[in-house]
């Protein structure tokens, strides 16, 4: 039978995971660490949270390792687009920049 | 012809990476897909947020604690999903629904507290088109992204509903693991989403 194959882990153990988890992030939004700080530790607690319910809820611990691979490309693809799109929102902020800039420091020649 | 007879001989009767049924692949291959869209709203969000000089403060202006809630209301119906599908893998028939009952209770309370927050928000002034703290993209961003995770849900839901009938039907409680073990996987990806959404749209 299908249901045998299955080695189920402490599901409570897990929950308990993801609400003390949960309970971290929440106390990291209010810690008074610089924001990149802050966003990689909110950032790490996520991706550990998000693995657990992979992992263990969605049984990808107990699968072949080939479905484990298939399943992590999405985080790949928007991990790459993220470098994708950052030099382009660092154009756009460099822009902003320089156009905003002129017109505090000198107002009187224009 | 022998090519024909080679091929079905050589190819197995059932997928090598998921050996209990093609159904399990299908819905992997639909969950690496639904990923990827999810993973470019997402990465989008960041670069809009980036080339924003005036984004506003997410939790100020969002609040976290009806969020905080709704996402401990997830991270408990993801729970009581794998109990339903335990009780079935143990012959239970009747808790396994119970517990599918709870999941698809906890998916409705879910999508009215979003109902509820997005009225409460509509009122104060976020709109999609603008709002009154900065860039408009905050709002057009906000309700793109959470309102298609929430039609996830409410899809969820009536995947549950449907799921729960399916069993009922069967008196053999080995003849729809299966399909609930991949009704499963759909509501946990729907809860990882959402752990992903209440970090970098909320708590960033």
């Amino acid at each position: 039978m299908a249901t045998a194959e299955h080695k189920h882990p402490s599901y409570m153990a897990i929950f308990w995971y993801l609400a003390i988890l949960t309970v971290l992030e929440l106390i990291v939004v209010f810690l008074p660490f610089p924001k990149l700080t802050n966003n990689l530790l909110l950032g790490a607690l996520a991706v550990t949270k998000a693995a657990l319910v992979a992992m263990y809820f969605m049984h990808l611990r107990f699968e072949a390792k080939t479905l484990g691979w298939i399943a992590v490309t999405p985080l790949a693809i928007a991990t790459l687009l993220v470098f994708v799109l950052l030099p382009d929102g660092f154009a756009v902020l460099k822009k902003t920049d320089t156009t905003q800039q002129p017109a505090a420091t000198a107002p009187a020649k224009h | 012809m022998s090519a024909a007879t080679v091929h079905s001989a050589v190819e197995p009767a059932e997928a090598p990476l998921t050996p209990e049924s093609w159904g399990k692949l299908g819905m992997w291959v639909f969950l690496v897909g639904d990923a990827i869209g999810f993973g470019t709203l997402l990465a989008g969000y960041g670069a809009m947020r980036l080339t924003s000089g005036d984004w506003p403060n997410p939790y100020a202006v969002l609040g976290i604690n009806l969020t905080a809630l709704m996402t401990f209301l997830l991270i408990c119906s993801s729970v009581t999903m794998v109990k339903g599908l335990e009780w079935l893998g143990k012959g239970d028939r009747t808790r396994a629904v119970q517990y599918l009952f709870f999941t698809a209770l906890g998916g409705a309370i879910f999508v009215s507290l979003q109902a509820y927050e997005w009225s409460h928000l509509i009122h104060r002034g976020l709109h999609i088109n603008q709002n009154p703290w900065g860039a408009t993209l905050f709002g057009t961003s906000f309700f793109l992204v959470t309102g298609f995770h929430g039609l996830h849900v409410t899809g969820g839901v009536i995947y549950l509903l449907a799921m729960i009938r399916y069993v009922a039907n069967r008196p053999d409680p080995a003849a729809s693991y299966n399909a609930v073990e991949i009704l499963g996987l759909y509501w946990h990806f729907v809860d990882l989403v959402w752990i992903m959404v209440f970090t970098f749209m909320y708590l960033f």
